[in-house]
């Protein structure tokens, strides 16, 4: 692999990456969350972050996403900068994701929360809308039909009037991805979607991930679930306060005697 | 011209402390319970048309002010036992809902009780004017700033010195971890409750002299304690009786020197502008919600 | 079917006047209950649905009454351009106070709008070479319809139905589009909402706008009914009922809005009777009902016929799925 690095880091993947961050730092009262933390995502790539508690995973996702206003560093998504945008900015340059604790829309039915989704891809006037115009009951049926499609994508379609709050845990995780899938995102960031799920729905998990990839949309993934984690990602990054402690393949990663020593605690073989 | 900005510093120091104290109350509650308590006003309220009863009936000035404060601290314990305890958990749009229905509630009965007439009481220490430095001070005035000053550092001294105090600051910043560590949060629930209904009362019998009650009287006095509250940053007790200092002060000289019709409008145009700026208040602490 | 229950209850407030011809209680008490529900309905949109308190939406209510009014009778403009303007007026002053307030949230949202609504009725009462004064002001003409001069209860009662079902539907509509679901969205999860590309202070900012549209709408109404316009119809009283309407009935729907607030008309036509006892029956009403039932009336009461319904619309999606 050392022969494969590039004299310049910025040319170390063929094509520009996806999503570069660079030197991203970010503190909260003193304590640093994210000490300058770099990281290229190549497009079409499942990329994930993993770290022991407290690592800056989650505030790495929320300083994507515009909820936390990073100190200094970059942040440039498609050759775009990021950072300063507000979120809902920040979303429509194609970035969807998914929450830890969960955001569901519990005030609605699991197909208007995925019709919610699909926000960003068309517009209504509050005129138009008042007076339900022929013009808007069409696009209703649009988003209707761009709903379906993205909760059969994540087999809930038999669930789509049922009230968001009723459902199982597992599958309110899975209305979370739908909702996100909706937005037909560039990246996709996932916040352990495996956190509290059996082993089936764990197994599933693995093969909606997949299927997304497939797609054609690249992930960024946070979790703690390693055998999923080893089994699905491209690559892996590796964090430990709010610093980069690794980054490389499954396979270097498990390999690296730091990361064996700071968070893996020996255990190196995983496999679904 | 300094002289006439002396009288409505007066003024405004001797009302500002009536809000700190209504203000201090809401505090209280909002520190144990997360509920802002429409029902405070009434309290103040409370305080004074009982004191007032009580003296015509031929209680000694002393005593019906004490009667008067237990009475409306019992109320206060009815008010959390009956309606804001049954309501655990509620939102905050339902608890608003639940505490104006109360002060709605303690108005109709001071209604049926009193019916709409005005009373007074006579001032604790006679009504010969004081001169001050060029200003008009009422005697009553020295009692409501010097029982106001007393008050509170009777209450901050709860806080830093002892245990229930600690406690109940304690239920505020954690309940569940206050819980945790063997705090009865019920009985802190009631404590402050009961203490805010006390500290109503009080601010309504030291006014009682100056302006006239009646069953609506605790409506606008709530309202400004509230907007002490929030000014102050709401749940920082002593925020709140800066807010209500501050609040009393500008109400004066906006009273004084533009119009006195305007008054409640530039207090609360204040409020509003401080919300503009700070939107958690010139004292509050800002908090950041976790995704 | 999506506005079946619009229609049964258009047809309902059609068929009133026909069943019970030559009544006051109907016609007056109706006409009264029918301003309300425009009101309700307009802050159960920002209240219910966008989950923002307003503790001072009397003063959107009354800047369309008194628009009206000034407009009428000082400035002889014709009835309808005078409402026009007064649903302009609310609509621009909402849009401006929108951003500054609606940033604010929950008890400090509260005070906010409280506020707001406090400084609306001092203006009132104290800017007398405008509006009268805590007197008011009289002689305000009654609504012209391009030439048909509104007269009468039964008429009024037809005008204000009319008004009351075009809010109810546009209402309606509203909610059950991509706007309304993203007023939702940001009630739900401010952050998800805003992951999914709402701009969640524009969305807050619409349904200010609208909710006081609606009520500068009952505003005018009101004023060109009763002829006449004092603060207090307007004061900090008004503006709690407001929310104790749209709570009532339930947050959240529309029709719950609309039982609220026949509700608490009715109620208030029935504590008259009481005379003193009527604030404490009223206070202890409120507790109640929000101790004990929380979600409101409506919502309460249809629940149980919502559990059903769904499961019927369950089986049918499926089948339309295959």
């Amino acid at each position: 692999m050392t022969a494969m690095i590039a004299p310049l880091p910025l040319s170390s993947t063929p094509a520009s990456p996806l999503l570069a961050v660079t030197g991203l730092e970010q503190s909260f009262g003193g304590v640093m969350a994210l000490a300058g933390v770099s990281f290229q995502v190549a497009e079409g790539l499942v990329y994930a972050v993993i770290g022991p508690n407290g690592a800056g995973k989650t505030t790495l996702f929320n300083a994507l996403c515009g909820f936390y206003q990073p100190s200094s560093g970059s942040i440039r998504f498609t050759e775009r900068e990021l950072l300063g945008l507000p979120t809902h900015r920040i979303a429509a340059c194609g970035i969807a994701r998914t929450f830890q604790n969960l955001q569901l829309f519990f005030n609605m039915t699991v197909l208007e929360n995925v019709m919610v989704g699909c926000h960003l891809r068309t517009k209504t006037s509050l005129f138009a809308a008042a007076l339900r115009l022929p013009r808007v009951r069409r696009q209703e049926q649009r988003l209707r039909d761009w709903a379906i499609e993205a909760l059969e994508l994540c087999e809930l379609a038999d669930r789509a009037t049922q009230s968001a709050g009723t459902l199982p845990y597992g599958l309110m995780k899975r209305v979370e991805i739908a909702r996100a899938l909706a937005a037909k995102p560039r990246l996709l960031l996932l916040d352990e979607p495996a956190a509290g799920l059996n082993d089936t729905e764990t197994l599933a998990l693995r093969d909606l991930i997949t299927r997304i990839r497939d797609s054609g949309v690249t992930i960024l993934l946070v979790e703690h679930h390693m055998p999923l984690v080893m089994g699905v990602s491209d690559r892996l990054l590796v964090l430990d306060y709010g610093s980069v402690l690794a980054e490389g393949t499954p396979a270097e990663i498990q390999a690296d005697p730091r990361v064996v020593a700071a968070y893996l605690g020996g255990a190196v073989n995983y496999a679904v | 011209m300094p002289e006439q900005l002396f009288q409505f510093l007066v003024t405004g120091i001797t009302v500002g402390s009536l809000y700190a104290l209504v203000g201090l109350g809401f505090a209280l509650i909002y520190n144990a319970s997360d509920v802002v308590n429409f029902a405070q006003g009434e309290f103040v309220m409370l305080g004074a048309m009982a004191a007032i009863a009580l003296q015509n009936a031929g209680f000694p000035l002393f005593l019906a002010a004490i009667v008067a404060t237990l009475l409306t601290v019992g109320v206060g314990l009815l008010l959390e036992r009956f309606a804001i305890e049954p309501a655990v958990g509620a939102s905050v749009v339902s608890t608003i809902i639940i505490t104006i229905g109360a002060a709605i509630f303690l108005r109709g009965v001071a209604l049926l009780l009193w019916g709409k007439d005005f009373y007074a009481l006579p001032p604790f220490s006679g009504d010969t004017p004081i001169q001050l430095g060029g200003a008009t001070v009422l005697p009553q005035s020295l009692w409501v700033l010097g029982v106001t000053v007393v008050l509170v550092l009777l209450v901050r001294a709860f806080f830093n010195r002892t245990l229930p105090g600690k406690a109940l600051l304690a239920c505020s910043y954690n309940r569940v971890a206050a819980q945790a560590v063997g705090i009865n949060v019920k009985v802190m629930l009631r404590l402050a409750y009961g203490l805010s209904a006390g500290l109503g009362a009080l601010a309504g019998i030291l006014i009682a002299p100056i302006t006239f009650s009646s069953y609506e009287a605790g409506v606008m006095l709530g309202l400004k304690g509230f907007s002490a509250a929030i000014v102050g940053g709401i749940g920082n007790p002593m925020g709140a009786v800066a807010g209500g200092l501050l609040l009393g002060v500008l109400e004066a000289l906006g009273a004084g020197f533009i119009s006195s019709g305007y008054k409640d409008a530039i207090a609360f145009l204040f409020v509003l502008m401080v919300l503009f700026f700070e939107p958690t208040g010139l004292f509050g602490h800002k908090s950041a919600e976790r995704v | 079917m999506r506005l079946a229950g619009f229609y049964i209850f258009a047809a309902v407030v059609a068929l009133l006047p026909v069943l019970f011809p030559d009544n006051y209680f109907v016609v007056v008490v109706g006409t009264s209950a029918g301003l309300h529900v425009i009101l309700a309905v307009g802050l159960n949109l920002l209240i219910g649905y966008a989950g923002q308190i307003s503790l001072g939406h009397a003063a959107f209510f009354g800047l369309g009454a008194y628009a009206s009014a000034i407009l009428s009778t000082r400035f002889d403009w014709p009835s309808l351009l005078a409402l026009v303007a007064g649903l302009i007026a609310a609509g621009l002053i909402a849009w401006v106070f929108a951003r500054p307030i609606l940033r604010l949230r929950g008890h400090y949202l509260a005070m906010a709008t409280l506020g707001f609504g406090i400084i609306a009725h001092v203006i009132m009462v104290q800017a007398t070479q405008w509006t009268g004064g805590p007197d008011g002001l009289a002689g305000i003409p009654p609504l012209n319809l391009l030439g048909w001069q509104v007269d009468g209860d039964l008429q009024w009662y037809g005008v204000i139905a009319a008004a009351m079902l075009l809010v109810v539907w546009l209402s309606l509509n509203l909610v059950d589009s991509q706007v309304g679901r993203a007023l939702r969205a940001v009630h739900g999860s401010e952050f998800a909402a805003r992951m999914m590309g709402i701009d969640t202070a524009r969305t807050k900012t619409q349904a200010f706008v609208v909710s006081a549209v609606f009520a500068a709408f009952a505003g005018s109404l009101f004023a060109h009914q009763q002829a006449f316009v004092s603060p207090d119809s307007f004061n900090l009283t008004v503006s709690v009922e407001l929310v104790t309407m749209v709570v009532l009935g339930g947050l959240a729907s529309t029709f719950g809005a609309v039982c609220g607030a026949i509700a608490l008309t009715l109620l208030q036509q029935g504590l008259v009777v009481f005379e003193d006892y009527e604030m404490l029956i009223h206070g202890a009403l409120l507790m109640a009902v929000m101790i004990f039932m929380p979600q409101g009336l409506f919502v309460g009461l249809t629940q149980a016929a919502h559990r059903l319904g769904s499961t019927l619309a369950r089986s049918k999606f499926r089948r339309s799925l295959d």
